[in-house]
């Protein structure tokens, strides 16, 4: 059970914490909605559940609540650039179908 | 597969989430709230169906004020309670205001900054405020029929608002909660409700005739950028006017004698809904049996109509004869948009038709069609449109500059300016160890200070004391895309920074802003002249202040008694013509003292070069210059 972070996804995260001013880490989730069934979920974090499950990766902490983490096991969050847009995506090997923008997702 | 950002805690994003962007008319005399559905606009009806909200704010007794037309109907047994028209307040003081203020039964108190306010009963209002309650009104429709808070809104404003009537129609969102994306002209509004953005390019005229006001607009529309080139209309005119005309016909047809405001305003409804069927049938019956004591059936014609309206219709078509000129079109009109429910007269629509040799543009409710153009507007920018949608830039409606020595108006951002812009000049000192500078900041077209409107005052203090024209403070205009201006004074020796955000301040003159762009083409001549003699004005001064200061410290070493009593004289007249307003004889004048005073400047060259050189060997004088 577990989800990596790839080391320039982890230096973005670091770098967006670090403009923030505060947080602990960024929390994953999934969430019911979406045109195809589930969204995920990409937040800084400033306050800890008691059930979160807790990763370290390249230095930045990823906090996962136990029912989006059968979603996720396995997934890497990599730190993309396309054209003028960056961000994070989500590579998770539980997905059977997204759709067509990759915004949701199946299992 | 879509890249994701960060978001706050418990504000991740739902995927494909439209978000909810309004477009607003916040009209003189009805408002309207229009949204983008499934790709078409839409007006939004509140829950009895009724699309037009009339722009009527009552402050009673109750603890909310009451808006729309429940405030409509207590207007007549409330009239200084019942605010309407409050449009034409906004942004404006109150000494201007005053005239407006008679004709419509409001008592007026000076507000925050000598803007004008309204005493009611329930205490003193601001045309922000009622304006703000309009929007509240509307906002709170939207968010029930689209089912969530509102992210964007596009509001709509005359072409010829000023900055200040822009910022006033701004913060009355602000206080209504409303996030506002941009202001938007209302002329271009209703061009972008028909897609004529999708064109690229063309002119098009916008004919408004409103419940009280008739504007037209001439836009240029250039590589996706709309270009106001003139406005006009007549702010006292409207379908109103149209109704009045034949309420008196009735009244006089029914051998009625004089009657009360209650009736008379029952007859002007009748009137009213008499003139509507006529746009469809060719004659109608009015029944005035419930209305005026001894009324009967009248029946009136469209002809009938059409031959009372008739002169009205052709004040509208003066006032577009005298925008089309403003305009200097080398090319014609390609499209005409009519908006505003009178525009459903069919007298308006042909006359407007002959008048351009062009079909107008019907398609879309003149009632709804800058509300329309407006949630498109707000459509595309709140980011619901793929990318690739044309964004629309507007442009600066009047020139903003600054006031310059001899009241005169240096222009920074010219009139027509896409915005969003920013623009700096440099300025300098007018005096020796002047350490402050006083920004005063104007829009308008003309030369002159006092024939533009005053927008706001500020002061840059701290420049070091330096000789006249040494230091160098750089001015900087900035207009974000809603239009509204930020200025900045920087002296770039030491640092030292001062800035203003332009708010409503005071001071409009009765002229209309339109009238203003109109004067400055009238008066072109005048403010030549005007121009030149506030410069030799300026230059005569600045000989006297020099040569002033100069004979204080040399006067008595370098010049015996009659040189230094001749200039002294030569003074006198030149400060005496300064006073009269003869341009040729003060430069005349100050040439002449300025050659007479050369034998003293050269005494004081020398003056000076021997205290340079006192003490100093040749030897090391050559040294320097062989440096």
């Amino acid at each position: 059970m577990a989800v990596r972070l790839t080391e320039s996804a982890a230096q973005h995260v670091a770098g967006q914490l670090q403009s923030r001013g505060e947080g602990l880490g960024i929390r994953l989730g999934v969430t019911t909605s979406g045109c195809s069934g589930m969204a995920y979920v990409l937040e800084f974090v400033d306050a800890v559940e008691p059930e979160d499950q807790v990763f370290e990766d390249h230095g930045v902490k990823v906090f996962i609540d136990p029912k989006s983490m059968t979603y996720l096991d396995g997934t890497e969050l990599d730190y993309v650039r396309e054209g003028l847009n960056e961000g994070l995506q989500f590579r998770n090997p539980n997905v059977s179908a997204e759709c067509g923008c990759g915004e949701s997702f199946t299992v | 597969m879509a890249l994701l950002q960060i978001a706050e805690p418990g504000q991740s994003p739902l995927p494909h989430q439209v978000k909810r962007a309004v477009g607003i008319d916040l009209g003189t005399t009805n408002s309207l709230v229009a949204t983008v559905r499934g790709g078409r606009a839409v007006v939004l009806p509140d829950a009895q169906g009724a699309v037009m909200l009339p722009s009527v704010i009552n402050y009673g007794a109750a603890d909310s004020p009451i808006v729309g037309a429940s405030a409509l109907a207590l207007a007549a047994r409330h009239p200084a309670d019942t605010l309407m028209s409050v449009k034409r307040f906004m942004g404006r003081g109150r000494n201007d205001a005053e005239e407006d203020a008679r004709r419509s039964h409001y008592s007026l108190a000076e507000g925050e900054e000598g803007m004008v306010s309204f005493l009611t009963s329930g205490g003193k209002i601001s045309p922000v405020e009622a304006s703000a309650e309009i929007l509240r009104v509307l906002s709170q429709r939207a968010v029930d029929t689209i089912g969530g808070e509102i992210d964007g809104a596009v509001i709509t404003v005359p072409a010829y608002f000023d900055e200040a009537q822009r910022q006033a129609t701004k913060d009355a969102a602000t206080l209504a909660g409303l996030p506002v994306l941009r202001l938007m002209n209302e002329p271009t509004a209703a061009a972008v409700a028909y897609g004529l953005d999708a064109d690229g390019q063309g002119v098009i005229a916008v004919y408004d005739l409103g419940g009280g006001t008739f504007d037209i607009s001439i836009l240029r529309l250039h590589k996706g950028v709309f270009e106001v080139l003139a406005t006009g209309g007549d702010t006292a005119l409207g379908g109103d006017d149209l109704d009045a005309v034949l309420a008196d016909w009735l009244l006089q047809e029914s051998g009625s004698g004089t009657l009360e405001a209650g009736e008379y305003r029952q007859l002007q409804a009748s009137a009213r809904s008499a003139k509507e069927k006529l746009s469809e049938a060719v004659i109608v019956d009015v029944d005035l049996s419930e209305v005026l004591p001894g009324g009967g059936i009248i029946s009136v014609s469209r002809d009938k109509l059409e031959q009372m309206i008739q002169p009205l219709v052709k004040r509208t078509l003066l006032a577009c004869r005298r925008c089309l000129r403003d305009a200097q079109l080398e090319e014609g009109v390609d499209n005409i948009v009519m908006v505003g429910g009178s525009t459903r007269v069919p007298l308006v629509r042909s006359a407007v038709a002959d008048f351009f040799g062009r079909t107008p543009l019907l398609g879309i409710d003149p009632d709804q069609v800058v509300a329309v153009g407006a949630a498109v507007q707000a459509d595309i920018l709140v980011g619901n449109r793929p990318e690739g949608d044309l964004l629309l830039l507007d442009v600066i409606p009047l020139s903003l500059g600054i006031e310059t020595m001899g009241e005169l108006v240096e222009k920074i951002v010219p009139r027509n300016t896409t915005i969003p812009v920013s623009r700096a000049q440099e300025f300098t000192t007018y005096k020796d160890g002047q350490t402050a500078l006083a920004v005063h900041i104007v829009q308008g077209e003309r030369e002159m200070v006092s024939d533009c409107r005053s927008l706001a005052h500020f002061e840059l203090r701290g420049i070091p004391p330096m000789v006249a024209g040494a230091a160098r403070i750089q001015v900087t205009f900035q207009v974000d895309a809603d239009g509204l201006l930020g200025v900045s004074a920087r002296e770039e020796i030491t640092g030292a920074e001062a800035s203003v955000m332009v708010k409503p301040s005071f001071g409009l003159t009765d002229e209309e802003i339109t009238g203003m762009l109109q004067a400055s083409f009238s008066h072109a001549e005048d403010d030549k002249r005007v121009r030149q003699l506030a410069e030799q004005r300026l230059s005569a001064w600045q000989l006297l202040d020099g040569l002033k200061s100069a004979l204080e410290k040399d006067g008595d070493a370098l010049l015996v008694a009659h040189e230094r009593e001749a200039l002294a004289d030569q003074m006198t007249e030149l400060q005496s013509l300064i006073d009269g307003e003869d341009a040729h004889a003060i430069r005349q004048k100050t040439e002449q003292l300025g050659r007479e005073s050369e034998t003293f400047a050269s005494r004081r060259m020398d003056k000076s070069i021997r205290e340079a050189l006192a003490g100093v060997s040749l030897d090391s004088l050559d040294d320097e210059v062989m440096q």
